[in-house]
């Protein structure tokens, strides 16, 4: 009986240490957020930065004001989202590096199939946010310090809609992911700012479609940054300086762009372009 | 996709044993096995040492482990996770996002419950062989090792009960493990993440498995309490 | 088997609980051999004496001697056997275990030998009979090779054919050489079985007597009432 324990002790502990070791390969931890990462995209290009590198990218996503958090607490080796001014406050508070374009991709406004603010097919964005305020159409917002979030909100700016005209039962803010915004609009056949990438791989979509797309101001830019190693030491800058020369080099530049869902690009690569 | 193509393509997932599915399961598993396992190793001992010692103050203890056993999951998380950031106390071990932290918070969830019942347990069946056993010399510590095997089927209901809290909760892993494919995603956190990505083969399937490991625990507790009752007479 | 721990030797004993003597002024010596029942109505200690004579409970008062160090030479039998959650076999092994014999096994089945339990070695203790229970709880008492058994009421819950068959048993020990101190309510069950009887009524010793003179012709008004069952 007493031999019957310590075998049984023995091997629980066993299992522990297995399940619980350090694996010994080389990795670094990327910040990203939940639009990026639902994508798919991640999936795709992150196999072949292993290959030639023998590089492991674990990504934690999250929305970009808690990605760039974890970045200044040191969490993460690489930041990689979608928020110009934040990036640059995080570059300048001192937590990162360098930031350097990525790729872009686009918003989209979603709406149902019955489109109660008669928006369908417009190509001015601005206005139609203008018109979904005026008729109280209902609209879900991520609300969660995202890059699509901010996105949504210099938007309605745009349109002289802030602050307290951005209260109401028309306006949900649900302070989640993306697709948890798209499920909520979906339920409630309201409409949503949300990038290609993400509408393109979401299956749940109920009743509702693309009403506004194509507006210049509704392009969205990707940026990666090097978290400072002279702020946390045990950052992996090696590696993670190499996880960002491949994707701004002509090899990774192509990987972004040879994703597609459906036959469509999702995200455009443009480290080249100036001022991005 | 409706509801029940859903459901039809959750089974084949299943049935195909299909690799990156299993390795979520496995992952899951060994999550938990291990918490339950590292509870054990400290919350019988700890919980053995409860019953039989008193002091000032013990009831006080009694009542806020009892009180730890409704420790909210995400507060679990929220506590490893502010001990393991790279800003927190044991940042050096550079254990954030990792299997090991989820093992941690889970273990922070299933220990009380382990130390709880094992001093209610084990205090009752004191009371009961107290004179006998004080007779042949164990008391104190001494014991412990026959209280603890005679106790082993309430204690195995028990360990079963933190296998079972450990198994179906998501704040803990979410937050310290960081749901990272391939690597720190769990059944919880990919129904959660495949929920919200409106894949819902992949949630269902996940579910089930998930709801059927719940089954598997409770029928086994019950066997445990069957085969308990009838040693006990 | 080293020196006899007997002569057991109570003296001036006193147990106080709140303000309360449970026992006073108890005070007899238990020789080799032979049977001693302690007898007396409810409350009058008799348990209690037990209990500090075995060593369970420390008298506020006096104190119990051995002649040698006496630690786990002498086992005890209780009013309600305690059962362990384990199989017969299993719980006469454990106290075996408990004490450190140097082989459990065989002492073990020897025990079960002796006190034909083998059919039911391997169930659960717990679901034996009242008389079964009590039979494992004197075979266990018996493996661990004491000098002394204490036995404290030991049929009191038992209906009468394992009331007879507990009563040859210690009757049969007695014969092997096993010193027998017991406690019972049942004044038949002393006539039958002591040697030797010790009269308590409310804590105090009253008559410490062979069994034939106390039984023929009582000393004491407390006794002769005691016998006449009058005193309750």
């Amino acid at each position: 009986m007493f031999n019957r324990r310590i075998v049984l002790s023995l091997a629980l502990a066993t299992f522990a240490s297995a399940a619980v070791a350090q694996t010994p390969e080389r990795f670094i931890v990327v910040s990203s957020t939940t639009s990026t990462t639902d994508s798919g995209l991640f999936n795709h290009i992150l196999p072949l930065f292993k290959t030639k590198t023998g590089i492991d990218v674990r990504v934690v996503s999250q929305g970009t004001g808690q990605a760039l958090d974890t970045g200044r607490r040191g969490d993460a080796d690489v930041v990689f989202v979608h928020a110009k001014p934040q990036e640059e406050k995080f570059i300048a508070d001192g937590f990162g590096v360098e930031r350097k374009p990525v790729m872009y991709n686009d918003f989209v406004l979603i709406g149902p199939k019955s489109d109660p603010a008669g928006i369908k097919g417009a190509t001015d964005i601005v206005a139609a946010l203008k018109t979904i305020q005026t008729k109280q159409a209902p609209f879900v917002s991520r609300g969660d310090k995202s890059g699509t979030h901010s996105a949504e909100l210099s938007l309605w700016k745009t349109a002289g809609i802030e602050g307290e005209q951005l209260k109401g039962a028309w306006y949900r803010e649900i302070g989640q992911g993306m697709g948890a915004a798209l499920n909520t609009t979906s339920a409630l056949n309201g409409y949503v700012l949300s990038d290609r990438a993400t509408w393109l791989n979401f299956k749940n979509r109920g009743e509702l479609a693309i009403v506004v797309e194509g507006d210049k101001r509704l392009f969205n830019q990707y940026g990666v940054i090097l978290v400072n190693p002279a702020k946390h030491t045990n950052v992996k800058a090696k590696d993670g300086q190499a996880f960002i020369d491949w994707l701004i080099s002509p090899e990774g530049q192509k990987a972004i762009g040879d994703y597609k869902i459906n036959g469509e690009v999702l995200f455009f690569p443009n480290a080249q372009q100036p001022g991005a | 996709m409706d509801v029940t193509s859903a459901f039809a393509e959750a089974f084949s997932l299943i049935t195909r044993l299909d690799t990156g599915f299993l390795a979520i399961v496995g992952l899951s598993l060994r999550v938990t096995f291990t918490a339950v396992a590292l509870a054990a190793l400290v919350g019988l001992p700890l919980g053995a040492w409860l019953a039989m010692t008193r002091f000032p103050g013990r009831s006080v203890l009694v009542v806020a482990i009892n009180a730890l056993m409704g420790l909210p999951p995400v507060v679990a998380g929220l506590i490893v996770f502010l001990m393991l950031s790279r800003s927190g106390p044991l940042g050096g071990w550079g254990l954030l996002f990792t299997p090991a932290a989820m093992v941690m918070a889970q273990t922070l969830l299933v220990l009380p419950i382990v130390v709880s019942l094992t001093r209610a347990t084990l205090e009752e069946l004191w009371t009961e062989y107290r004179d006998h056993l004080t007779s042949l010399g164990l008391t104190g510590h001494r014991a412990i090792p026959t209280l603890l095997w005679d106790g082993r089927f309430a204690l195995a209901t028990g360990l079963l009960a933190g296998f079972g809290r450990a198994s179906a909760e998501v704040g803990a892993v979410l937050m310290v493990g960081g749901n990272i494919a391939h690597y720190t995603r769990t059944m919880t956190t990919a129904i959660a993440l495949e929920t919200s990505k409106g894949d819902l083969p992949l949630a269902l399937g996940l579910g089930i498995v998930l709801m059927t490991l719940t089954l598997a625990i409770n029928a086994a507790a019950y066997a445990a309490s069957r085969i308990g009752a009838r040693y006990a007479g | 088997m080293g020196a006899s721990i007997l002569p057991l030797r109570a003296d001036g004993l006193a147990l106080i609980r709140d303000g309360q003597r449970l026992l006073d002024n108890m005070s007899f010596v238990i020789p080799q051999g032979g049977i001693t029942t302690i007898v007396g109505p409810n409350g009058a200690g008799k348990s209690l004496t037990l209990r500090l004579c075995h060593g369970l409970i420390l008298p506020d008062e006096g104190n119990v001697s051995w002649a040698h160090d006496a630690r786990l030479r002498h086992a005890m039998v209780f009013q309600q056997p305690v059962m362990l959650r384990r199989s017969v076999r299993a719980n006469i092994v454990h106290a075996l275990n408990a004490v450190a014999h140097r082989s459990p096994q065989e002492r073990a089945n020897e025990a079960l030998a002796r006190f034909n339990l083998n059919a039911l070695a391997d169930r659960p203790a717990r679901l034996l009979s009242g008389g079964e229970r009590q039979k494992l709880a004197i075979a266990r008492a018996w493996a661990l090779e004491p000098e002394v058994l204490f036995l404290d009421e030991p049929t009191s819950q038992l209906d009468p054919a394992a009331t007879r068959e507990i009563e040859a048993l210690i009757l049969a020990l007695s014969q092997e050489g096993l010193t027998i101190l017991m406690t019972t309510h049942d004044l038949g069950q002393a006539r039958r079985l002591a040697d030797r009887i010790l009269f308590f009524n409310r804590g105090r010793l009253i008559e410490d007597r062979d069994a034939a003179s106390f039984f023929d012709a009582p000393e004491t008004p407390q006794a002769r009432a005691f016998l006449a069952g009058e005193l309750i």
